[in-house]
């Protein structure tokens, strides 16, 4: 939203921010009522530009909407090809996110509220089930999404692509353009419309909790169990005892074992553990790391195609080639589409040379 | 079930204190019998004389150490590194969109060290340049404005311990129990002072239209530079209160997982609402809705109807040690110890149970109990072998109760995923094995 207050107001402000600022005891430095603070100077006024450039935000009274229009057919074919490797080709998958479309009905566009959202009929709540606002699925289209290549779309391609998304959602037609001057009918059937309220008591700080607990100290309750894990479960986040310190007054339950039966037991698994240092703290940046850190594993791994190619797939294609290594290479530092499919790599442009070098070789190698 | 001593003891009446002291005479004797039990038979696995660590000097007591400065930032003792941030196996599935988890059951005092901070990003972290960072103001100003960190950095700066808990922290758990330690249960929390200018000097700086009703009827955007450019609302009496522009954390500048160089900071609030990578601050007189205002971070109530803007993080505390997963070597005396928040004020007193709730005890606070901060709690426990439910429950300075999961049901159904604020219970079994149970 692009908007400046008339002046009057400033003084008003300047003095409650003042009362503010003396409040906080602010101390040296504080700004007196009246006078401008010394720091007032810092910094600049920003250029008309500059707000345009960043200021690209879209509140639910459509404040901030830029003019423009996108077909259901155009998003389809964005959706295609930069949309549906990660959110489903109808927007239904939940592979790397939850899914986008699903769990709406005709009857709920009518009543302004989702059904599917009380009961179990819908294990996941997808982004049409909840979304209250159509300015909201607007505006993170375009600040965040194509999810590698944010803010690349234009505003007609995100007209396009939320377009598509009511279409999948079936709340609007085929044949249906979604732009600046009908995106308030549409508002007006999105099936959960109704189905969000501003909760001040956790907005405000001075706000009353809804639910109060009991300052009871004696005979209180009836301390029953009622829920604990699956004795299955006992290992599912790796083995505890090398996620604690191994001295002070307790240890990690080494969940590679069923549970002791004995505190001697117990003991005698916990004193035989501790020999060595737990875990070396390894700085060299091996190649797999590199991969780590640079993101690459959130698109790609070893065995299996994800959003990218399998690293061992890579490795296979350009075993016999001479200039796999460099063509890899270019790859990574620039981008590439086609190779693998219409999904493009994004580029990599500040990964130093050598790391590049490092993470294709070991690519190539089979990425052991 | 072992004995719980009464404690502070300046906070007692006198006859109070004499069972006190009676009862503490009693527990040391009590434990000074345990302790010789245990001494006889460490004492039978020992050489003849005494212990090898101090009849043979090991290596450090007979050679020349490390230089100085051998290397140039410190790291942890390579015996530390059990304790790391985590990833929750299967809570996500990209890395890039994901969480890690602070180690609590490991942490000390109140302050979380910078590189065990909880992690949460939504579309990858960065390391910015700051020399080429910009924060931009404008909205409802008198003129937009824009700030180098250069000149954020020479404004009046003030430095405030406060705490930071994601409104999904502990979300996993509404259904029942799902994660084994306070690590998972706990973990999206961390504790820091932070340094920065108020936001209430930039919002005066800039010439701002704070309204007529004390920032009732105003609002401000932050907005974050990274990828997702995540933005959301905040109160502007919050704003006008004690929320920070800060660039600093623990007294070096901030790491770039949490925002380097520069983030809000909205006390008492939850950790969506800390932008990082802050770009840019926007005064409006609506909220403006955002993807985490309407599609996340909105807790589902029983009839369908989602609640926004739930930001307060509200009266929680929790055991850190012994907590689920850690295992107890002997019977006797510890020290049982954990931590509390309110993000309405201060905590005004921590109980703590031994048999899942019928029975409570007063802890000891450590000081500083700050507003708005993590408070490090402690009370004296004494095992005796038996099974024993471990809870502890804050009450805030408001008067808050922290409350039981079945009260937190009762009102707001089983499906929200935020802002579970229940008493943890922590089961400890007669083989020392701590899990984690839901007790009410």
């Amino acid at each position: 939203m692009r908007r400046t207050h008339p002046s009057r107001a400033t003084a008003v402000a300047r003095r409650v921010l003042a009362a503010a600022a003396l409040a906080l005891g602010m101390g040296p430095g504080m700004a007196l009522a009246g006078q401008p603070a010394p720091w007032t100077e810092l910094g600049r006024v920003a250029t008309p530009e500059e707000v345009r450039a960043w200021d690209i935000d879209v509140r639910a009274d459509f404040t901030g909407l830029p003019a423009g229009s996108g077909s259901v057919a155009d998003g389809m074919d964005i959706w295609d090809a930069q949309c549906a490797t990660c959110h489903g080709t109808f927007g239904e998958s939940n592979e790397f996110f939850t899914p986008i479309v699903g769990g709406t009905s005709e009857a709920d566009a009518e009543r302004g509220r989702v059904a599917s959202l009380t009961g179990d009929s819908e294990p996941q709540r997808t982004t049409l089930m909840k979304l209250s606002r159509i300015s909201t699925l607007w505006d993170y289209t375009r600040r965040a999404m194509p999810w590698t290549a944010p803010k690349s779309l234009s505003v007609d391609e995100v007209y396009a692509v939320v377009a598509y998304i009511l279409n999948l959602g079936e709340i609007v037609g085929d044949d249906f353009v979604l732009s600046d001057r009908n995106i308030a009918e549409v508002q007006a059937r999105l099936p959960n419309r109704d189905g969000t309220v501003f909760h001040r008591p956790m907005w405000d700080v001075a706000g009353a909790p809804d639910v109060q607990g009991e300052d009871c100290m004696r005979d209180c309750g009836t301390a029953d169990v009622h829920s604990m894990l699956p004795r299955h479960a006992r290992d599912a986040h790796g083995n505890l005892a090398l996620q604690n310190r191994i001295i002070g007054p307790m240890r990690g339950a080494d969940t590679t074992r069923d549970p002791p039966g004995t505190l001697e037991e117990t003991r005698r698994l916990a004193r035989a553990a501790v020999t060595a240092p737990a875990t070396t703290i390894d700085a060299a940046a091996t190649p797999a790391r590199l991969a780590q850190t640079h993101n690459c594993m959130t698109c790609h791994a070893t065995e299996r195609a994800m959003v990218g190619p399998a690293f061992r797939a890579i490795a296979t294609r350009y075993a016999d080639s001479a200039d796999g290594s460099a063509s890899l290479a270019r790859a990574v530092r620039e981008g590439s589409q086609g190779v693998w499919g219409a999904v493009p790599m994004p580029p990599n442009a500040g990964l130093a040379d050598d790391d590049i070098h490092a993470i294709v070789e070991w690519i190539l190698a089979g990425a052991p | 079930m072992g004995r719980i001593l009464p404690a502070p003891e300046n906070h007692l009446p006198t006859e109070r204190l004499r069972e006190a002291s009676k009862a503490r005479r009693a527990f040391m004797g009590k434990a000074l019998a345990m302790g010789a039990g245990v001494g006889a038979a460490a004492r039978a696995a020992r050489a003849d004389g005494g212990e090898r660590q101090i009849l043979e000097l090991p290596a450090h007591s007979t050679g020349l150490g490390q230089p100085v400065a051998a290397r140039g930032y410190g790291q942890p003792s390579a015996w530390e590194g059990n304790l790391q941030r985590r990833e929750s196996p299967g809570l996500t599935r990209v890395s890039a969109a994901s969480v890690s988890f602070a180690p609590l059951q490991g942490l000390f005092g109140i302050i979380t060290p910078n590189g065990l901070h909880f992690e949460r990003h939504h579309q990858g972290w960065w390391d910015i340049d700051p020399s080429q960072h910009r924060l931009m103001i404008n909205g409802m100003v008198r003129q937009p404005r824009v700030y180098t960190m250069d000149e954020l950095m020479r404004m009046p700066s003030t430095s405030r311990i406060h705490f930071i808990e994601c409104g999904a922290n502990t979300g996993m758990e509404w259904g029942g129990v799902a994660v084994p330690t306070v690590q998972y249960t706990h973990g999206m929390l961390s504790c820091c002072e932070y340094t920065g200018v108020p936001l209430s000097t930039l919002l005066d700086a800039c010439g701002a239209d704070i309204g007529s009703g004390g920032g009732e009827d105003r609002y401000v955007l932050a907005e974050g530079a990274d990828g997702s450019s995540m933005t959301r609302t905040i109160s502007m009496k919050a704003a006008l209160d004690d929320v920070m522009v800060a660039w600093a954390m623990n007294g070096e500048m901030l790491r770039p997982e949490n925002g380097y160089p520069l983030r809000l900071v909205v006390p008492g609030v939850q950790g969506v609402s800390w932008v990082k990578y802050l770009r840019r601050l926007e005064v409006g007189d609506q909220p403006w809705d955002t993807k985490d205002e309407v599609l996340h971070y909105v807790d589902m109530m029983p009839d369908g109807v989602h609640r926004q803007y739930t930001s307060i993080q509200e009266v929680k505390s929790v055991i850190t040690s012994p907590s689920g997963g850690q295992v107890l070597l002997d019977h006797g005396y510890y020290n049982l110890t954990g931590l509390a928040w309110s993000g309405r004020g201060r905590i005004r007193r921590v109980d703590v149970s031994t048999d899942g709730g019928r029975n409570w005890r007063t802890a000891r606070l450590e000081s500083p109990v700050l507003p708005k901060a993590l408070t490090r709690f402690n009370i004296d426990f004494v095992w005796d072998g038996s099974p024993a439910i471990l809870q502890s429950r804050a009450i805030d300075e408001t008067g808050h109760v922290q409350p039981r999961i079945n009260q937190l049901r009762a009102v707001r159904g089983t499906r929200s995923i935020y802002h579970n604020n229940a008493i943890q219970s922590w089961r400890l079994q007669p083989s020392g094995e701590v899990d984690n149970v839901q007790v009410y």
